[in-house]
C-alpha cells in the first residue's frame, strides 16, 4: 500500500437536494448551500487533479460501479423532492481514473465495474455535490457506488483500492462523501421554517460526531461506524459505511484538522458539510479492536462450514 | 354508474433481466434469452388478460422508494429512457406510456381522507422506474391501456413489518374506495420478488442459465411455503407471516406491494394462479395472479 498520501482534504457533505433547489427557504438550508459555496472556492484553488465521489444515494448490487462516461448529461429529479424542481446536470468524468480505479479494486479482491451509458441515473447526492461543489466542471470528477450488502472489509478495501489508483497516476484528489449524519426523516410533509432534526437523540449523537470530526478523529469515527449505524441510522443497507471508506481513502489515522462549515435539518436529517484536511497532529488515539484489512476473501461461508 | 372493480391481481415480479431475455424492440442491450419459467409465464398471463376487459392498471413498485408518504403519478403521459441503475448493462429501455390521472387522483384523495400521508408526483422531467416498465411490459407488452404508478412508502425501515401491513392495508381499503367510485375496472399489479438476496457478481453472460440458482435453500424453502398457501388460498395468513417472512428472506414483499394488494382484494380465500417460480441472480420469484371470477379462474401450474 502507498504511504504518501494524495489526498488534498475530504469533504462530507449531505445528498437532499435543497441546498441545490430550494436555498431559501429557510435559513439553514442557506447556511449548508454558503459552506457549498466556500468549499466550491476551495477546491478550485487547490491545485486538485481529480474530485473522488462516494455517494451513499448511489447503491450497487453486482460489486461496486464506478462512473466512466466522459461527459454523462441528463435531468434529474428526486424521488421524495420531486416537487422542488428538476436537476439538469452535465458533468466531467475522469474515465482514464474511473478505469484505474476498478483494476485496483480487482487487485485487491473486490468484484468491481465501470458504467459508461447515455442516461444512466446519476444519484441525487452525487448530483447535488458536484453541481454545488465543481458547478462549471472546472476539475474531472469520478463517483463509486455504495454496495447494499458490502460491510467494513469490503467497504475499507474499496477505499484503500482509491488510494493506489491516485497513487499510481499520481493524482492529486479532493474526496467527496455524500452522505447524511442521521438519516431519520420526517414521514410526513413540513413547512420548511419548521424544519429540525428529527430527535433530540439524533441531534446529540449528530453533535458529538461532529466533535470527533472538528476534533480531526477520522480513524475513531470509523470504528465507531456500527454504533452510529445502530443509534441512529435507518436500518436500510448491512451498515454505516462512509467514514469507513474516507478514513480508508484518506489514512485510517487520527492526523486532521477538521472544521464543520454547516449544520442543518434537511427534512429531519443530519446534513453537515465538513472539511477534513491531513495535518501533523494527532488526538485521541484510541484501542482498535477491528482488524485493519488489505484484501477481500469474500464471505468465509461460516454456515457451509458447518454442514454434515 | 356500474360500481368500479378489480378485476384481477397479479404478483408481476421485476427483474430487468425478463425483458432483456425477452429482446423487445425498446430495450437497446441483446440477450441470448434466459429465465425461460418466469418469461413463458408472464407469456401466459399476458394472454390472459388480453381476454379480460380492464381500463387501467394500477402498479405498486419498490423502485419508486418514498420516505414523505406514498406519491402518485399525476402527469398524462411519460416518455423517455429508463437506464436500471444496478444493471445497466442489461436495461436501457425506451417507453412511452399514458397514465390515468384522473383514477390517481382520486385514489390519492381517498388514501389522503384515510389519514395516509400522500402527494401526486406532477414533475414531467421524473423518470419512472425499472419495476413499473418491466411489470408492465411483461403483463402488456402492447402497452395498450394505462397505467398508474404508487411509490412504495418505506415503512419496513422507518418503522417495522407490522406498520408496513398496517399502512400499506389501509392504502389498498382506500385504494378500493376509489376504484368502485370510479365505475372503472382495474388490473392491480404488485411488482415484486418473493425472497430477495442477490449474488454480488454476475457472470461474463448475465444469461447463462448454468450459472443461475437460488442464493440458498432456506431461501428457496420459505418461497416454497408462500406459494404452497398462495395455492391453498390462505392470502389473510401470508400477509400475517409477511414481516416474518421479509426478515427471514430480507423478501421485496417489505416494500408493502403484496399487501396492498391483497386488502384491495380482501385476502383472496380462494386458490392463486400460479405461472412460474424461478431464480434471478439468486433471488426468488413467482408470478401469481388471484382471478376473482370463478368462473375464468383456472388451474395453471
Ligand atoms: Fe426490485
Amino acid at each position: 500500500m502507498s504511504t504518501e498520501s494524495n489526498i488534498l482534504f475530504g469533504i462530507y457533505c449531505p445528498p437532499h437536494p435543497h441546498p441545490l433547489l430550494a436555498p431559501d427557504l429557510n435559513q439553514g438550508y442557506r447556511n449548508l448551500r454558503s459552506a457549498y459555496d466556500t468549499l466550491k472556492t476551495r477546491i478550485e484553488e487547490s491545485g486538485a487533479d481529480i474530485i473522488l465521489l462516494y455517494s451513499t444515494t448511489w447503491p450497487s448490487i453486482v460489486g461496486h460501479q464506478i462512473q466512466a462516461h466522459p461527459e454523462p448529461e441528463w435531468t434529474h429529479v428526486d424521488d421524495d423532492f420531486h416537487f422542488l424542481g428538476s436537476m439538469p446536470y452535465k458533468f466531467k468524468i475522469d474515465s482514464e481514473f474511473s478505469n484505474a480505479y476498478k483494476e485496483a479494486a480487482e487487485n485487491r479482491g473486490l468484484h468491481s465495474r465501470t458504467v459508461a451509458y447515455e442516461g444512466f441515473p446519476i444519484d441525487t447526492g452525487s448530483i447535488v455535490a458536484l453541481s454545488l461543489l465543481n458547478p462549471d466542471n472546472k476539475i474531472p470528477a469520478c463517483i463509486v457506488s455504495s454496495n447494499m450488502y458490502s460491510n467494513r472489509s469490503e467497504t475499507i478495501v474499496l477505499g484503500k483500492a482509491a488510494r493506489d489508483a491516485l497513487a499510481k497516476q499520481g493524482k492529486k484528489a479532493v474526496i467527496v462523501v455524500v452522505a447524511s449524519l442521521s438519516n431519520r426523516m420526517f414521514t410526513e410533509h413540513i413547512e420548511p421554517s419548521e424544519d429540525r432534526i428529527h430527535s433530540p437523540k439524533d441531534d446529540e449523537w449528530n453533535r458529538k460526531i461532529l466533535e470527533f470530526f472538528d476534533n480531526g478523529r477520522l480513524e475513531d469515527l470509523s470504528q465507531l461506524s456500527r454504533d452510529i449505524h445502530g443509534q441512529i441510522r435507518i436500518q436500510k443497507v448491512a451498515a454505516y459505511k462512509p467514514v469507513w471508506w474516507m478514513a480508508a481513502t484518506m489514512g485510517q489515522h487520527n492526523n486532521y484538522n477538521g472544521e464543520i462549515l454547516a449544520y442543518e435539518a434537511l427534512h429531519g436529517s443530519g446534513g453537515a458539510v465538513i472539511q477534513l484536511t491531513p495535518s501533523d497532529e494527532s488526538i485521541g488515539d484510541k484501542e482498535f479492536d477491528e482488524d485493519d484489512v488489505e484484501y477481500y476473501r469474500g464471505d468465509r461461508n461460516v454456515l457451509g462450514q458447518g454442514a454434515l | 354508474m356500474e360500481k368500479g372493480r378489480i378485476v384481477l391481481g397479479c404478483l408481476a415480479p421485476h427483474p430487468p433481466h425478463l425483458v432483456y431475455a425477452e429482446n423487445p424492440e425498446q430495450n437497446e442491450p441483446f440477450s441470448e434469452g434466459g429465465w425461460e419459467t418466469l418469461r413463458w409465464g408472464y407469456n401466459r398471463l399476458a394472454r390472459k388478460l388480453k381476454n379480460i376487459d380492464y381500463d387501467v392498471m394500477v402498479i405498486f413498485t419498490p423502485h419508486w422508494a418514498t420516505y414523505i408518504g406514498t406519491h402518485f403519478l399525476g402527469l398524462p403521459s411519460f416518455n423517455s429512457l429508463s437506464v436500471d441503475p444496478i444493471f445497466p448493462n442489461i436495461f436501457r429501455y425506451k417507453y412511452d406510456l399514458r397514465v390515468d390521472v384522473e383514477l390517481a387522483e382520486a385514489m390519492e384523495k381517498s388514501a389522503a381522507d384515510a389519514g395516509i400521508i400522500t402527494k401526486m408526483m406532477r414533475n414531467p422531467d421524473f423518470r419512472i422506474d425499472y419495476g413499473t416498465i418491466t411489470s408492465c411490459h411483461m403483463l402488456n407488452p402492447e402497452w395498450n391501456k394505462p397505467i398508474i404508478t404508487i411509490s412504495s412508502n418505506r415503512n419496513s425501515h422507518y418503522y417495522s413489518g407490522e406498520v408496513m401491513n398496517e399502512q400499506s392495508s389501509a392504502l389498498g381499503e382506500a385504494c378500493l374506495k376509489a376504484i368502485e367510485e370510479s365505475g372503472k375496472k382495474v388490473v392491480l399489479v404488485s411488482s415484486n420478488s418473493l425472497s430477495h438476496r442477490h449474488f454480488v457478481t454476475e457472470s461474463p453472460l448475465p444469461e447463462d442459465m448454468s450459472r443461475e440458482h437460488i442464493y440458498n435453500h432456506s431461501q428457496y424453502v420459505w418461497d416454497m411455503k408462500i406459494v404452497g398457501m398462495m395455492r391453498d388460498g390462505k392470502m389473510r395468513e401470508v400477509i400475517d407471516i409477511m414481516p416474518e417472512y421479509a426478515e427471514q428472506t430480507i423478501a421485496e414483499t417489505e416494500a408493502g406491494g403484496l399487501t396492498w394488494m391483497m386488502a384491495a382484494m380482501g385476502f383472496p380465500k380462494y386458490p392463486a394462479e400460479i405461472y412460474g417460480y424461478q431464480s434471478v441472480i439468486g433471488t426468488g420469484n413467482a408470478i401469481v395472479a388471484w382471478d376473482p371470477n370463478s368462473a375464468t379462474r383456472e388451474i395453471v401450474l
